[in-house]
């Protein structure tokens, strides 16, 4: 039977304001535990939330770049349960009237762009961290998380498999990385996925049941997760079972999933509107004046990439997809004054060797004027594209900057006459039988022959000679 | 010293008569020999108190006028004091010392107030006769088989026995006004917004409001305007200014419309009490203030709506107290769900472990609109009735409870006749609205209260009545017996 897999997802987007929503405390990730936790984080008997307007602004921007509706009333519940990083013994969240309804995100899929709706995104506010090491078999409990803001973005079951999924999130995270919203950081918790998946046989119109995989906080295990969780309720189902609507969690280190809690267990969680915080109105000027603040958002930014610097739709869409990378490319641009060149190298060199060593573009050990002096160096014909690779990996390295590399290392490309005219009749000297055939052969044979008289003077010059006076040289010493 | 007014005190300080450290003295004199009986104080903070006291004296000599430089006067255990315990008369938190100071505590020390200590008030402020306190029940110093009322039977009755000239409560359908009126004192609960909740203990946000308790109703205004702020650390505290509550105190009741509720002369309504209410409203009538007759035709489901509302707020508001960060925890948790249960089920008390489970039931999937939500929709009905009733008069007149002080043990068995002890003052808490409540009798020794509802953030125009009524009468000024 042929199935189709159905897809929602639910975002938690960290939102990188100064202090958190409800306390004055700083958000800052890495800090020692509790240093960052207020008598309001604590829960500390007769404190009480103030909602800050930023997460709110935040939030806004968020809404107006998907083209959502905005809440005009907004109103916190409070959402109850007993867990030890859950200070309160309950998350302050949104369910009836949420910040941001509706809207949507488009995203490619090969050639076709597709148009994934966003139910809607809710402000709420993170829980701390149990610690489950080093205690003397007892948990620790850092707070410093609780309280961060979050706008969980919930998306209608609009995606059908494990790339469209990927496409998303990646797409959302160009987003709020463009935003200026969230700092993007997957790595460090700051957008973490909860995947709901459901199959049916193609054509059918029914949601099958779904499964809920909480907590996805890369692209590659969300993929995989999606994968493996398909191919499980697939093979449930063929062999006569039936799915159990169940929330899961997913292992990164071992890449399996086991269920966690299924329906019948699942909390009554008692939402209702937390009195200490009153509904927030959000009028008309105050979105307007959010409005100012969206920065270039990537489709835009693509169309201008395609438009001022004649860049395929491709290679637009790829570096328009993110403002760090984004702002890099036309950093590069802007000193080597050669967008395809600078598009090929962030696209291949750089792009490469940030995935072999699993870091972000924002933690490249090179910068931009860096990439554009190296290319501005092959385009005056100081060094060639061979060489540029050389200087490329000692760039990576730190050795310092393009100018000083080359020099130090004597990578300067010959151009001069005399010293390749040396090499020239050296090589010719050393090879009298092959200079002999070359002269023999018919004119159409011998750019072909040319091949091995440039390789063994580039040999020679250790990669140096610049080829194009090479080419020259060789053609009328041979002729 | 003890049987003068706050206000008197402030002057005869002001005169150099007396010290604020001799004031204090006495005061604490007077609570270590009385108090072993009445147990109205939980902790008493006397090293601090004499610390206060002496810098009170010392800025005074330099001309600092803070306005209640020098008097002592005691908080309810619900307001969280820095360094000190505060175990809002609870198990749980009966190893709390608070790390900082409520904004209230904040307002009375800038205003040079000198703290004698916490007083006893029902568990987390449930309870209408102090007798679900962890920390023993509060004897009435009238009639010490009775109750002093709830939650703030602590304050109204060290009031009372004058072991402080004034004392911070909280009110959240009653616990003010009910505990001023049963032990013979005056107590203002003012409009929701008006006090700053911020380290006062949440029992039920949308309903709790800080007030003040003292003899008269001029000490209750000077004690309001330092107590009355707005604070940005509460959501819920309304940016408005505070007035000078004893500039109008003296103001004129001429043409002043006093509206009596049929309601609240119904059946259940004691026959004296309701005798000395008949006998304060020809009182306010030959101070030139006309009575007119109102209705509140959703009175009787004040109570009703009231007791889906708080415990549904409290079952929140108490789910912090998990025996994991502060406070009670049991002994050798085997697991998380252990520590959990026996922490908050051998550190709760009954009332309050009542409330969480009405409260959690009222919440849950299914029930929710059954409960909850009719319970915020009657919530609204009240609120227009008082907004019809407060078109055609200026106040709202009546009892403050049913009837006076009872004896201890006799309703303990019976929530429910426990709760319709707060049948008069709920709907002012579902509502918002200030009220107050003032002596005016005795049936068979005990007290009887006067309550005044006032619109919102009338309170001025609610203490200048209470004020001119204590001008043409006396109840106030009568003590309890046996406290000298």
């Amino acid at each position: 039977m042929q199935w189709e897999t159905v897809i929602g997802l639910e975002v938690h987007v960290q939102l990188n304001t100064n202090t958190k929503i409800f306390s004055g405390s700083s958000i800052a990730f890495g800090a020692e535990p509790n240093t960052q936790a207020s008598l309001v984080d604590l829960a500390m008997p007769g404190t009480l939330p103030v909602a800050n307007e930023e997460a709110f602004r935040k939030a806004v921007m968020f809404g107006l770049a998907i083209d959502a509706e905005i809440g005009k009333e907004s109103v916190f519940e409070r959402k109850n349960y007993f867990y030890p990083d859950l200070p309160k013994g309950y998350q302050t969240t949104q369910l009836d009237k949420p910040i941001v309804i509706g809207g949507h995100v488009d995203i490619q899929v090969g050639e076709a762009t597709k148009r994934v709706r966003i139910h809607h995104a809710h402000l709420e506010e993170d829980a701390g961290k149990s610690l489950h090491e080093d205690f003397h078999g007892m948990s620790g409990i850092d707070l410093n998380r609780a309280g961060t803001p979050l706008i969980e973005i919930v998306t209608e079951p609009d995606i059908r498999s494990a790339d469209e999924a990927v496409a998303f999130a990646r797409k959302l995270h160009a987003l709020v990385s463009s935003l200026g919203i969230c700092d993007g950081e997957m790595s460090q918790g700051s957008m973490r996925f909860d995947v709901n998946i459901s199959v049916r046989p193609m054509g059918e119109d029914k949601l099958g049941t779904r499964t809920e995989t909480k907590n996805l906080n890369s692209f590659r295990f969300m993929e995989r997760c999606i994968e493996q969780e398909v191919e499980r309720q697939i093979e449930v189902i063929e062999d006569g079972g039936s799915i159990t609507q169940e929330t899961r969690l997913y292992n990164g280190d071992t890449h399996t999933a086991k269920s966690m809690r299924s329906k019948e267990e699942a909390n009554d969680y008692r939402y209702f509107p937390c009195p200490d915080l009153l509904p927030v109105h959000i009028d008309d000027d105050y979105i307007e004046q959010v409005r100012k603040l969206l920065p270039e958002l990537p489709a835009a930014r693509k169309a201008r990439f395609e438009e001022q610097y004649g860049l395929s739709a491709y290679d637009a869409e790829l570096l328009s997809d993110s403002a760090v990378s984004a702002q890099f490319f036309e950093a590069a641009t802007a000193k080597s004054g050669d967008a395809k060149l600078s598009a090929n190298w962030l696209m291949g060199e750089v792009s490469a060797r940030l995935n072999a060593e699993e870091i972000s573009l924002s933690e490249a050990p090179i910068n931009a004027e860096q990439l554009g002096e190296l290319i501005l160096r092959i385009k005056d014909g100081t060094i060639s594209s061979k060489i540029a690779k050389t200087v490329f990996d000692a760039l990576w390295k730190g050795e310092g900057d393009v100018d000083l590399i080359i020099e130090a290392k004597g990578l300067k490309q010959v151009s001069d006459s005399g010293a390749l005219e040396k090499i020239v009749d050296e090589v010719i000297n050393n090879n009298a039988a092959q200079v002999e055939n070359y002269r023999a052969a018919d004119d159409d044979k011998k750019p072909k022959m040319l091949g091995f008289f440039v390789g063994q003077c580039m040999k020679a010059s250790k990669g140096q000679a610049n080829p194009q006076q090479l080419n020259k040289i060789l053609k009328e010493k041979l002729a | 010293m003890h049987t003068l007014t706050l206000a008197q005190q402030l002057q005869k300080l002001e005169a150099k008569e007396f010290s604020s450290l001799e004031l204090t003295q006495h005061y604490l004199e007077r609570i270590k020999r009385l108090d072993g009986e009445l147990n109205s104080f939980i902790t008493t903070t006397e090293e601090l108190a004499l610390a206060q006291a002496k810098a009170a004296d010392s800025k005074r000599a330099a001309g600092d006028s803070a306005p209640l430089l020098g008097v002592p006067i005691a908080h309810k255990d619900i307001f969280c004091t820095d360094g000190v315990l505060t175990s809002c008369g609870s198990k749980m938190l009966s190893n709390f010392k608070a790390p900082y100071n409520a904004t209230v505590v904040e307002n009375y020390l800038n205003a040079g107030a000198v703290t004698l200590g916490k007083t006893n008030m029902d568990e987390f402020a449930m309870g209408s006769s102090n007798e679900t306190s962890y920390f023993g029940k509060v004897l009435n110093p009238w009639a010490r088989d009775c109750v002093p009322g709830g939650s703030s039977g602590g304050s109204a009755a060290c009031v009372a026995a004058r072991l402080a000239p004034a004392a911070t409560a909280t009110d959240t359908g009653g616990s003010i006004r009910q505990p001023a009126a049963l032990c013979g004192i005056t107590g203002i609960k003012p409009t929701y917004g008006r006090v700053s909740r911020w380290g006062m203990i949440a029992f039920a946000s949308s309903l709790d409001q800080g007030g003040v308790m003292a003899q008269t109703a001029e000490d209750c205004a000077l004690m309001l305007s330092t107590m009355a702020s707005y604070d940005s650390k509460d959501s819920t505290s309304i940016d408005k200014e505070v007035p000078d509550y004893s500039a109008g105190l003296n103001a004129s009741l001429d043409g002043l419309r006093i509206g009596v509720p049929e309601e609240y002369f119904g059946e259940g309504l004691d026959p004296g009490t309701e005798q000395a209410v008949q006998d304060a409203i020809k009182v306010y009538q030959s101070l030139g203030a006309e009575i007119v007759s109102i209705t509140l035709p959703h009175t009787e489901l004040a109570v009703p709506a009231y007791y889906v509302i708080a415990p549904a707020e409290c079952s929140a508001n108490l789910s912090r107290f998990d025996g994991v960060r502060y406070g009670y925890r049991c002994e050798n948790p085997q697991d998380l769900e252990d520590l959990y249960k026996r922490s908050r089920g051998e550190a709760f008390g009954e009332e309050v472990k009542r409330r969480i489970l009405v409260g959690t039931y009222a919440l849950s999937a299914g029930y929710y609109d059954a409960y909850y939500r009719k319970a915020q929709q009657v919530r609204r009905l009240m609120k227009q009735d008082f907004e019809q009733a407060f078109a055609k008069v200026d106040l709202i007149l009546g009892p403050t409870s049913p009837s006076p002080a009872f004896p201890f043990g006799s309703k303990t068995d019976d929530p429910v006749a426990m709760y319709l002890e707060d049948i008069y003052t709920i709907a002012t808490n579902l509502a918002g609205l200030p009220g107050m409540s003032l002596p005016c009798g005795l049936v068979d020794g005990k007290p009887v209260g006067l309550q005044l509802i006032g619109n919102y953030f009338d309170e001025a125009r609610m203490l200048g009545a209470a004020h001119r009524f204590q001008q043409a009468t006396d109840f106030h000024s009568l003590a309890p017996a046996g406290i000298e």
